[in-house]
């Protein structure tokens, strides 16, 4: 079985890696349709609900990761530059910005953006990683000082330079990984993408679970009600025992890979949590609150996990394996 | 299709991308009937909002008005007006033989639905000022068309006063249940029911701050 896989080529294995996935959610959709046909009560069929549209977004997940991988390198930075610039979107009208900040907003979307994908696109990991650390959080404050509004000047910079290091900078790790080659696999880096959302999810699902089981006395109630310092634990734990055994399909041992699971996984998670901190404080439950001001769709909710996991888990890799571009 | 047509569908996929311009159909459906919509106006994309909210089957037989003296004033300013969005031109200049309401009525008695801002004019204060009287004169003519009151929200973020860029920031249109006329009913009290129908669709309003 192994031996006949490392025959395939690259190529080969990333088609099976999406046959096999796509295969998983058409039984799962088939499952849940099946199961849909039965009468339940209200309570069941609201997690029914709630269980088809996590099962929808799994879907829209997995066919926009094969559209990133069969468009090549090019197609994958104008993917995940869009959901970029939709989670920015969704970011920037729930945060309430004023009107002093439409010349720093104009920046971050039309310029950094585009800018930032651009140099993920050629390859320049360099300048890529400093881009928006370094110019980016000099340009905005400047441009916004311009605009000549003293008022809350720190909180509203502090705001969109978050948005920005979030959906842009953080996002666009994700395809860079895509295009991050190492000397003895290439091609394959659309197998490191796939880990990673793969651990990152898993982390989640083991955390929600965990948390359920366990009823831990949440560490910081209002932020959080399930969060929990033993659930988050696991959650790791399930996404590094996950990481090991996926370690076939990415260039790792198996103790490598078991190690960057676990960065990413908790990486992701803590993230989320941080993330279900700025929801609290703006005033939204989640992101695709339909009773708040905007039409969001919640996309903000699935992928900042991504979003934090995205860069440690991108330049954890380069550094240990000393990756030059 | 035409070219007409097609920078249409162009506009309304921009406008979508920058604001999403989702319509929420509150207190109706979007159907083929004639309809005027009436809203808060706070910005220049106000129009292109509503327009781009609504399916494409109703844009064609959806019109705007347009002032005559600015829209008329370039090729391509009278070409968008006229052929991508069949605005109904305006004079502002009143003449005393001429009923500034006339383009109105003859679209409406054409079947065309309109969308008017009853304020007249702009404003950024949050809540609409009071509104104009052609909306009642419209209801009075009309009655069979419903009046249908539409609430444009966060579009005032996407492009404040001054700015010509717009920021994608992301808005809806609430569309509320029609209001109608009642028997007797005086200008004024008519006008008031309206601005409150408008005022009531804002997302996240209590009753109480509605009647406010």
């Amino acid at each position: 079985m192994i031996a006949w896989l490392q025959s395939l080529g690259a190529d080969q294995q990333v088609q099976l890696l999406f046959v096999i996935l796509f295969g998983l959610l058409l039984l799962v959709s088939a499952g849940a349709a099946l199961q849909g046909l039965r009468e339940r009560s209200g309570l069941q069929e609201d997690g029914r609900q709630r269980f088809e549209r996590e099962l929808r977004a799994t879907w829209i997940g997995a066919v926009v990761f094969w559209a990133a991988w069969i468009s090549g390198p090019g197609g994958a930075t104008i993917l995940f530059g869009v959901i970029s610039f939709l989670a920015l979107r969704e970011y920037i009208t729930l945060l309430k910005t004023g009107r002093g900040d439409h010349r720093s907003l104009l920046l971050a979307f039309f310029a950094v953006l585009p800018m930032q994908y651009l140099l993920m696109a050629n390859r320049n990991f360099d300048s890529f990683s400093v881009f928006i650390p370094v110019y980016v959080f000099l340009a905005i404050p400047v441009v916004s000082a311009l605009a000549g509004d003293p008022q809350r000047f720190l909180e509203r910079n502090a705001k969109i330079q978050w948005g920005i290091m979030v959906c842009v900078y953080g996002l666009s790790h994700a395809p860079a990984l895509v295009l991050l080659d190492f000397p003895q696999s290439k091609g394959r880096g659309a197998f490191l993408l796939f880990f990673l959302v793969m651990v990152v999810a898993v982390a989640k699902m083991a955390q929600t679970v965990a948390s359920r089981r366990l009823r831990r006395r949440p560490v910081a109630r209002h932020i959080d009600r399930s969060f929990s310092y033993r659930a988050w634990a696991l959650g790791t734990l399930a996404a590094a025992l996950l990481g090991a055994a996926l370690c076939w399909i990415t260039p790792f041992e198996a103790g490598q890979a078991m190690a960057m699971a676990a960065i990413a996984a908790a990486a992701g998670t803590l993230g989320e949590f941080v993330m279900s901190a700025l929801k609290k404080d703006a005033g939204v439950r989640y992101w695709g609150n339909t009773s708040s001001v905007t039409g969001a769709v919640g996309l903000l909710d699935r992928v900042a996990p991504l979003c934090f996991a995205a860069p440690v888990f991108f330049h954890s890799v380069r550094w240990y394996f000393q990756l030059k571009p | 299709m035409t070219r007409a047509d097609a920078f249409g569908l162009l506009l309304a996929f921009i406008a979508r991308l920058i604001t999403g311009a989702q319509g929420h159909w509150k207190g109706c459906p979007p159907k083929a009937e004639q309809r005027i919509y009436f809203a808060n106006h706070q910005s220049h994309l106000d129009w292109v909002l509503i327009w781009a909210a609504l399916p494409r089957e109703l844009r064609a037989t959806t019109r705007p008005i347009a002032a005559r003296d600015y829209w008329t004033s370039s090729p391509f300013k009278h070409w968008i007006t006229r052929e991508v969005f069949h605005a109904v031109y305006v004079s502002r200049q009143r003449t005393d033989d001429q009923d500034p309401l006339e383009p109105l009525i003859d679209a409406l008695k054409s079947g065309d639905s309109l969308v008017i801002f009853p304020e007249g004019t702009r404003s950024n204060k949050g809540l609409p000022q009071p509104f104009k009287s052609g909306l009642f004169n419209l209801a009075e003519q009309f009655p069979q068309v419903q009046l249908i009151p539409a609430w444009i929200d966060n579009v005032q973020r996407v492009m404040p006063k001054g700015e010509v860029v717009p920021v994608p920031i992301l808005c809806t249109v609430t569309f509320g249940a029609p209001v109608m006329r009642a028997e007797g009913e005086d200008k004024r009290s008519f006008l008031e029911r309206a601005r409150k129908a408008v005022v009531a669709l804002q997302p996240g309003a209590t009753p109480k701050a509605a009647t406010a």
